[in-house]
């Protein structure tokens, strides 16, 4: 368990705010409490620094894990997030997405999610943007990437893809293994 | 003397051969059986006598036939109600027989046994077939009573010889009715009757029959429920209980071990009801997730989905019981949302009686897959901190992953021994131990449990928990403000792995005591067991039973940790104490602790090997490494996996 270096802060934050902006601060100067992200094992863990000073005591072997988890670093040391950061995203998400609950399942088992299925939209969302995916009941159900901006939406066909899949709340279930 | 051996043979030989045919009814079955051949005895004992001392024949019979009498009376008071008059216990057990009937069934059944009589040392089969030839003749002879007694009014004029011969069948007839009927009231008649124990034939034991083995276990039940006046001559209660056992065992599917000591640790009946509810399944229950919803809006949404759900009870706020669901209640949208964590009933009540309070340190020593410790952190509120630890390695995955779908922000997962607390980190204000148990009270859930433990297993597993219980005291601290608690706590009925360990734990750690779980429902801890006396306070404790609760079988304990200092005894203070009592929350403590023993070793070292200075220094040196590396394991004890 360490701080991050400078490099993995970089790629870490670019990677953050595509979804957030600039509320990574909010993030990091907060209110109530001193928040830190650690690195522990390729993971980014988001930890209060009480719970993170108490965890020093565990070994690096058997610490599994502390805090949130907010994605991990891979091989070739880029960043990829994972669903289970969506709590604290979803709170300072920028652009969202909600769909209509018969949209809801086939995103849940990993698919994109198809225009058909849109229920509403932020308003100029631009291309390429990380948004959150909500159900119509305002529970976030995952996160993804748009193809297309907003307007650019109103023209497509209803079967083509709006947001590209990159995590839902199914992986709990699927990914057990490989996401911890 | 004739009618013991003749009996015992035919219930011997008799139930396996009926067993086949009929065994809707085993008991039911045995009787018929056993009827004739005490007539037989009877009879066989007359005839030696003559007709004239044919009532005291058949009295010495009776006597003689005591032990059998359960079966042998019905028979003998319908033939002979002389003798039945005689008897005092037998007036009082039936009444309305008819004395002429009986005189002249003397002679009925003298005449109809004389041929079977030599069949009485015959093999059961045939025996068995002339029973049954004699029940149906009973039945036909009552059916057609009724066409004798018409042709005996139209030929009585006619002759005598005739009407005297009509008038003996039409008795005969009556008798053979009676009897049939008296049959069929001995079979309402239940709690009269008495059940015999089979011996230890193997036919008997080997038959894999299952209703007939149900219908003797609720024999026996019976039997032993009311023991003073059911049972059978001079069989103890153990000769019942053994054929219970050994019953229970076949019908159930335990090895024996088990059965034993599940069997005591209820009446006997309540244990048959233990072992029914452990072969139904317990209603699915869900834990609503107080971090992301409230159980109203759960309620609501799952309902929208079609699931069919209930409060589980008045003792619960989060929980909700679901009957049934068109959707997989794990899959649901809600559930990958962390809005619910599929949870059994019973594993809320260690967390309810840990009570954990805001801005607390939390240590749950054995966590996985996370059900108890994503409570403690709902109760917590996400604030504080909650430690959650597992041995198993691959199940702090569904560990993880429970605690990040819940949304819980301040738990740290770490994979160690639980022994190894405090050693690791220590102070904290509650910890709950749900030690690794048998799992006796989860057999609806995993049926594996019956046969697969043994002795041995149930040796290693109590040992384990006691030391587990020790840590799990030693890494409270018994200064905090609002806590000082430890909750122990198995999905385990068995008295070694529950009020035992707790007897234990008291013993051992005089500076904690029991206090109330704060649970209003449960059944109390044993304060004695067979053989074992436990502390008095251990009726704070509680336990929990399927078949009571409708929950798995559960046991709840509390203790308040009241000093850190664990008082010495004065008395014996050997090796093996003194390594237990050692002060092991601070591990400087623990340090210092073996430099000064080290250093007293090294005089004595000294003492001996006075000449050689440079080697004094080496073994000191040595010492010293050796003694790290000795209390390097103490403290890091091996992994079992």
């Amino acid at each position: 368990m360490r701080p991050l270096t400078e490099l993995e802060t970089k790629t870490f934050f670019e990677k953050l705010a595509k979804y957030i902006g600039r509320n990574i601060t909010h993030l990091i100067d907060r209110g109530d409490e001193t928040y830190c992200f650690r690195l522990h094992r390729d993971r980014v863990y988001y930890v209060s620094e009480s719970v993170m000073r108490k965890a020093t005591s565990v070994g690096r072997d058997q610490l599994i894990s502390l805090g949130i988890c907010f994605g991990k670093f891979t091989k070739t040391g880029k960043f990829r997030m994972h669903v289970t950061c969506l709590d604290y995203i979803a709170q300072y998400a920028k652009h969202k997405v909600w769909i209509k609950p018969n949209g809801e399942m086939p995103f849940l088992y990993g698919n994109h999610v198809v225009k058909a299925h849109i229920g509403r939209v932020t308003e100029d969302t631009p291309e390429h943007q990380g948004v959150i995916i909500y159900s119509m009941t305002d529970v976030p159900l995952g996160f993804g990437v748009t193809a297309r901006s907003t307007s650019d939406t109103r023209k497509m066909e209803p079967t083509a893809i709006v947001v590209f899949h990159q995590a839902d709340i199914g992986e709990y279930l699927r990914q057990e293994d490989t996401l911890f | 003397m004739a009618g013991r051996p003749a009996t015992k043979k035919g219930a011997a030989k008799a139930s396996p051969v009926s067993s086949p045919q009929k065994n809707a009814n085993n008991k039911r079955k045995v009787n018929p059986v056993k009827e004739p051949v005490a007539k037989k005895a009877k009879v066989a004992a007359g005839k030696a006598a003559g007709k004239a001392t044919g009532k005291k024949a058949a009295k010495a019979v009776e006597e003689d036939s005591e032990d059998d009498e359960s079966w042998a009376y019905g028979a003998v008071d319908e033939s002979d109600s002389e003798v039945e008059e005689m008897d005092d216990e037998f007036v009082s057990a039936e009444e309305g027989s008819d004395i002429e009937v009986g005189a002249l069934n003397d002679d009925f059944l003298g005449d109809e046994f004389a041929e079977s009589d030599e069949e009485s040392k015959a093999p059961g089969t045939a025996m068995f077939g002339s029973d049954e030839e004699d029940e149906e003749e009973g039945e036909e002879e009552e059916e057609d009573e009724e066409d004798i007694f018409a042709s005996n009014s139209e030929d009585s004029d006619d002759d005598d010889d005739m009407e005297a011969k009509s008038r003996k069948l039409d008795a005969a007839a009556k008798a053979e009715a009676e009897e049939a009927e008296a049959e069929l009231q001995t079979n309402i008649m239940l709690e009269n009757d008495k059940y015999v124990l089979p011996g230890d034939d193997h036919e008997i034991l080997q038959s894999t029959d299952l209703q007939v083995v149900q219908a003797r276990i609720q024999e026996i039940v019976r039997v032993l429920n009311n023991f003073r006046e059911m049972r059978e001559g001079n069989r103890s209660r153990n000769d019942y209980i053994a054929q219970l056992l050994k019953d229970l065992c076949l019908y159930y599917g335990y090895n024996e071990y088990l059965m034993e000591k599940l069997f005591y640790i209820f009446p006997v009946s309540e244990a048959i009801e233990f072992f029914e509810a452990n072969e139904v399944p317990r209603p699915v229950t869900i834990r609503t997730n107080t971090l992301k919803t409230r159980r109203r809006e759960l309620a609501q949404a799952l309902i929208n989905r079609g699931v069919n759900l209930d409060p589980v009870g008045k003792w619960s706020k989060v929980g909700l019981q679901v009957f049934d669901s068109p959707v997989p209640i794990g899959a649901t949208p809600e559930y990958l949302a962390g809005h619910y964590m599929l949870q059994a009933a019973s594993s809320f009540l260690p967390v309810m009686a840990l009570a954990p309070q805001e801005h607390e340190r939390v240590l749950d020593m054995a966590s996985a897959p996370g059900g108890k410790s994503t409570y403690i952190a709902a109760l917590l509120k996400n604030t504080g901190m909650v430690f959650a630890n597992d041995a198993n390695k691959d199940r702090t995955k569904s560990l993880v992953a429970n605690i990040h779908r819940l949304g819980v922000k301040n738990a740290v997962v770490c994979n160690y021994d639980g022994r190894e607390f405090p050693g690791v980190i220590g102070g904290f204000d509650r910890v709950l131990l749900d030690a690794p148990c048998s799992g006796t009270g989860v057999i609806s859930k995993d049926a594996s449990v019956k046969t697969n433990k043994s002795e041995q297993d149930f040796q290693m597993l109590s040992q384990l928990q006691k030391q587990l219980i020790l840590s799990a005291i030693d890494s409270v601290d018994a200064g905090s403000k609002t806590g000082g608690y430890i909750v122990y706590s198995t999905c385990s009925v068995t008295v070694d792995e529950n009020e035992d360990v707790v007897n234990y734990a008291l013993k051992k750690r005089p500076n904690v005591k029991l206090v109330s779980t704060g649970l209003d429902f449960g059944k109390e801890g044993f304060t004695r067991f067979r053989e074992k006396v436990f502390h008095p306070s251990i009726s704070l404790t509680r336990r929990y039973y399927p078949h009571m609760h409708n929950m798995d079988g559960f046991y709840v304990a509390k203790f308040k940790k009241i000093s850190n200092k664990i008082p010495k005894k004065e008395d014996n203070v050997d090796l093996d104490e003194e390594e237990e009592f050692t002060p092991i929350t601070e591990e400087t403590g623990k340090r210092s602790r073996g430099k000064k023993s080290n250093g007293s070793k090294t005089a004595e070292e000294e003492s001996i090997s006075f000449n050689a200075d440079e080697d004094a220094e080496l073994i000191r040196a040595s010492q010293a490494k050796l003694l790290q590396q000795q209390k390097g394991i103490k403290l890091r004890p091996k992994k079992s996996t």
